[in-house]
């Protein structure tokens, strides 16, 4: 891959690229996919104890991350931006505080922040990254789930052919693939625990499909 | 059901995440203004349709979404070995 458009970090920032907050503060409230689900209430009415547990984190910033593996100029300025190095190992994902970072092909990475810290990340991007690159704000495109409990991973082989031995599936490994007859990226955080980014406009249809295959174990929402 | 391994993931996968995309090797005429109707005809339309050995570009399509290089028997079904765009294949009909 060759780096067709060499300016230093200064010359990027000064093309302007056109971006915009899109959460300006926390008073303007934000709806997330799966809002009409209200977990608020399900998670004080709903049953306590189960084999599967819901959670949603919602409205986080979602930052793919396009640029050269190869430019070290590039995996510098994203180590000082975010303070924790791009995962280059395919299938990995590293986590440093409140962000965290997964590898979803040999030239584009996955970025999760804090809402609220979106735009700020961004701005920090453009003055700092040098050469061709490509930075999209996609947080009002998907939204993550994370699937927890004692029957979680055989939940998680209804909707997935992907190996999720502890073998073949370790902590930190993240795998984008098809969940029931959607996609998702699924990254293991814990022996029990699986962290889902989904698409948007599939979120209802998981949801469904999570309760209707969480009914022989038991389904607890948290929120 | 084929068992694929990703060049780029660097694992085997499920055949429901990727998608076949025809003959691999085409390469598009450098001046097209240049190619007689039956060159061009040749590049846009007609392709290999072999009894064994064909090198296909394949996408990973639900996974990294990358294109890669196979070649694999038509009749056997047989994954002889998956190569990333630019390479070479190593296993070629005689």
């Amino acid at each position: 891959m060759s780096d067709l458009n060499n300016m230093t970090a200064a010359e990027s920032a000064a093309t302007k690229a056109a971006i915009m907050n899109q959460v300006p503060g926390s008073e303007i409230e934000g709806q997330s996919p799966l809002h009409h689900a209200d977990f608020a209430s399900l998670a004080q009415q709903g049953p306590k104890t189960g084999g599967i547990h819901l959670r949603e984190h919602k409205l986080l910033g979602h930052l793919t991350l396009r640029c050269n593996a190869e430019n070290a100029e590039q995996l510098a300025a994203v180590e000082r931006v975010l303070g924790v190095a791009l995962p280059l190992q395919p299938l990995s994902s590293v986590e440093s505080g409140n962000y965290s970072i997964r590898w979803m092909s040999p030239d584009e990475w996955l970025i999760l922040v804090p809402g609220l810290e979106t735009f700020e990340i961004e701005t920090k991007f453009r003055d700092a990254m040098p050469g061709h690159y490509s930075l999209v704000n996609s947080s009002g495109g998907s939204t993550v789930l994370e699937l927890s409990g004692d029957n979680a991973v055989t939940l998680l082989q209804k909707a997935t052919s992907v190996d999720l031995h502890l073998n073949s599936f370790p902590v930190g490994k993240v795998v984008s693939t098809l969940f029931a007859k959607s996609t998702a990226t699924i990254r293991r955080i814990d022996e029990q625990r699986f962290e889902l980014v989904i698409r948007r406009s599939f979120s209802d249809y998981i949801w469904l499909w999570i309760q209707d295959a969480s009914l022989e174990y038991g389904l607890v929402i948290e929120a | 059901m084929l068992h694929i391994y990703c060049p780029h993931c660097a694992e085997y996968r499920e055949e429901d995440e990727f998608h076949c995309a025809g003959q691999a090797h085409i390469s598009r005429p450098l001046d097209p203004e240049a190619c007689s109707d039956e060159e061009w005809g040749e590049y846009l339309f007609f392709r290999k349709n072999p009894r064994g050995l064909h090198h296909e570009l394949w996408v990973h399509a639900a996974g990294c979404r990358k294109f890669f290089n196979m070649t694999r028997d038509t009749q056997s079904y047989e994954i002889k070995e998956v190569y990333k765009i630019g390479e070479q294949p190593s296993v070629v009909a005689e």
